[in-house]
């Protein structure tokens, strides 16, 4: 599938990106070489398990890990053109909350619990948009009701433990929306909340998706979530992408043995009582000594001899947007 | 500061089963309905009001009906407390032993309201610092405290006395200056912890700078802990003042100190046990009221620590 924008470049471009942490027990390669690109008003999924990098990846792109000189990148992170690796740190503050924005998975501490939500909302709206005290309160009002949050004026004097967690999932997304960003990264949100709620958030991040065509990178370990939301998919294991390509395609054709692997180990309610649910066998590699080659090999039931010795490159076929890394890919069927 | 606490105190209780959680709830909302100064019982009103009757004394001591403190007679030696005009008895040259308290508790009291305060500002800072950044700001900040923590606290204060003079600013700057480690170890550590949590990274990806951060989202969470902590560093401060004092390194004599006045009635202990006893159980319902407060304040925040 070729994107749709023609000349225009994409809105997020990640080119080789790696993130490593210096730790004492030496270097661990949370992302290692992640490449990709992301249109305007399309919803990326990243899935992958515990500990892949997905998380790192995420607070990579805007650059909010830690600050304490732990952190080392490389590769670049091309918005709009503008490699955000290269911007001063005023500028990228500036870029942070105005053009990109993020909604993180617990709603229980991403919220200041000492500061009023109202006043949490408005001061992006004041410090970020510009707004004057009044029109950022009319306008606070504005997003929690579009975020679904129902008495809005009476909910600003509230402070966070007043509220639910799926209530403070929506104040978290509302405040990300204050500041109108093109690009919205949500890191799993929905891992805390109730099942009932998670529904509901994500049909609320889809719909503000489509209403103000803003990207979206939705950061989850839930295949299901992906399949139901998710314009495109890339499979993150180890610190890389195993394979990235549009939802329905993945889903259908899966090339990488790893994300059959995924798929298989999700319930089905089809499946008869009692089946076996499968499971993949062994851990995820150790990120501080990840095994040479394919880093799946070591749990790959198809691995062949090769596969520990050589890392496959992640491509497509030509005339496809299917990229995947794999010798030996699983049988395409009718290859479109 | 007081609707703070109490909209800290209203949150739900830590999850339990489903019942435990109904009945949890539902103690909880009884319990939020009460407002606070329901629920500090009468040991913190008892250590609040003798704390402010020693203030308030203080304050006006210039205009209450009470004699002058530095006015000797002979003919008043040794009186004991409840006699005619000496409600507090008299000291070995006849001074106004409840007159002597008073005063003595200004100098207490105004060492005690500052010292600590500066402490904690200075501490703050630190703390903060070494906290949000760790790495060399971090190791500074500990050798920094951890040197001034290798020094025994009251041989510090007395030789920054000998050698600036035993003056109330000196004093105050020496007791502020040996209070910072402990406030600058609070504010660190629940730095770091809260530096972990996800409303930090969020504002930073909301584009927060540094000084925002630490200001407007770490300050609010980290200075509960250490307000609680004055409390501790008031009674710390009267004590050392008493000890300094009693050793004879404190203020020059006419002053009335309460370390002074237990050391000036030591020698006559025997004879008139009283000019020693009234500024001792002075100085101890001062302490025991400061640390009840502080206990009943902790009490009521810690709360807020096991289910936020």
């Amino acid at each position: 599938m070729e994107p749709a924008t023609g000349r225009q470049p994409p809105l997020l471009e990640v080119v080789d990106l790696h993130t490593h942490f210096v730790t004492p027990r030496g270097i661990a390669r949370a992302v290692d070489g992640v490449s990709f690109r992301l249109e305007r008003g399309r919803m990326l999924g990243i899935v992958g398990e515990s500990g892949s990098g997905k998380s790192v990846l995420s607070r990579s792109i805007i650059d909010i890990l830690a600050r304490d000189g732990t952190v080392r990148y490389r590769g670049q992170v091309v918005f709009e053109g503008r490699d955000l690796r290269q911007l001063p740190p005023k500028a990228m503050r500036d870029v942070r909350g105005r053009d990109i924005a993020m909604v993180f998975q617990d709603p229980m501490t991403s919220l200041n619990p000492v500061m009023k939500i109202g006043l949490q909302l408005t001061e992006v709206l004041t410090r970020r948009r510009g707004f004057s005290a009044r029109a950022a309160r009319t306008r606070a009002i504005e997003l929690l009701n579009a975020v679904g949050i129902a008495d809005p004026e009476r909910q600003l004097a509230c402070y966070p433990m007043h509220l639910s967690g799926g209530m403070r999932q929506r104040v978290a997304i509302a405040i990300a929306l204050a500041g109108e960003p093109k690009l919205l990264i949500a890191d799993e949100p929905t891992t805390a909340l109730d099942v009932t709620i998670q529904g509901q958030i994500l049909d609320l991040l889809q719909r503000l998706q489509r209403q103000r065509n803003m990207a979206v990178i939705l950061i989850t370990h839930d295949l299901g979530v992906v399949a139901g939301y998710a314009d495109e998919v890339a499979v993150m294991y180890a610190g890389q992408i195993v394979e990235r390509s549009e939802t329905g395609e993945l889903l259908r054709r899966p090339r990488m043995p790893y994300t059959e692997a995924l798929m298989k180990s999700v319930p089905l309610m089809s499946a008869p009582p009692h089946t076996r649910l499968q499971s993949i066998p062994g851990l995820p590699p150790n990120l501080l000594d990840v095994p040479g080659g394919c880093r799946f090999h070591e749990r790959c039931r198809y691995a062949r001899e090769d596969c520990s010795e050589r890392m496959p490159p992640l491509t497509a076929k030509s005339g496809s947007d299917h990229h995947f890394a794999c010798w030996y890919p699983l049988a395409a069927g009718a290859e479109a | 500061m007081a609707r703070f606490v109490q909209n800290l105190l209203r949150r739900p209780g830590p999850s339990g089963s489903e019942s435990e959680r109904a009945a949890q709830d539902a103690r909880e909302t009884t319990r939020s309905h009460q407002p606070w100064w329901t629920r500090v019982g009468l040991p913190f009103w008892l250590s609040l009001g003798w704390l402010v009757l020693i203030g308030l004394s203080a304050i006006l001591a210039d205009i209450l009906p009470i004699d002058d403190p530095l006015s000797t007679n002979l003919d008043t030696l040794f009186m004991t407390p409840l006699s005619e005009g000496h409600l507090l008895g008299t000291d070995a040259v006849g001074r106004d032993m409840l007159s002597r308290a008073i005063h003595g508790a200004r100098i207490s009291l105004q060492l005690a309201f500052t010292a600590p305060f500066l402490s904690l500002l200075v501490g703050l800072v630190l703390g903060l610092s070494a906290g949000y950044f760790r790495g060399r700001v971090d190791t500074a900040v500990s050798i920094f405290t951890d040197s001034i923590l290798a020094f025994p606290n009251i041989v510090g204060v007395m030789v920054i006395l000998f050698f600036f003079g035993a003056s109330l600013p000196v004093m105050i700057l020496a007791l502020a200056f040996f209070g910072i480690p402990a406030e600058v170890r609070v504010a660190r550590a629940n730095t770091i912890l809260f530096s972990g949590r996800e409303f930090v990274m969020a504002a930073r990806a909301l584009g927060a700078s540094n000084l925002r951060i630490m200001v407007r989202e770490l300050l609010p969470n980290v200075i509960v802990p250490m307000l609680s902590l004055v409390l501790f560093g008031m009674s710390i401060v009267i004590i050392i003042e008493g000890s300094l004092a009693f050793l004879g390194v404190g203020f020059p004599p006419p002053t009335p100190s309460w370390g002074k006045m237990i050391a000036d009635g030591f020698e006559d202990i025997s004879r008139a046990p009283h000019v020693t006893l009234v500024p001792a159980a002075v100085m101890f319902l001062t302490i025991l009221s400061l640390n009840m407060i502080g206990d009943s304040l902790r009490a009521l925040t810690d709360v807020k620590a096991s289910s936020l």
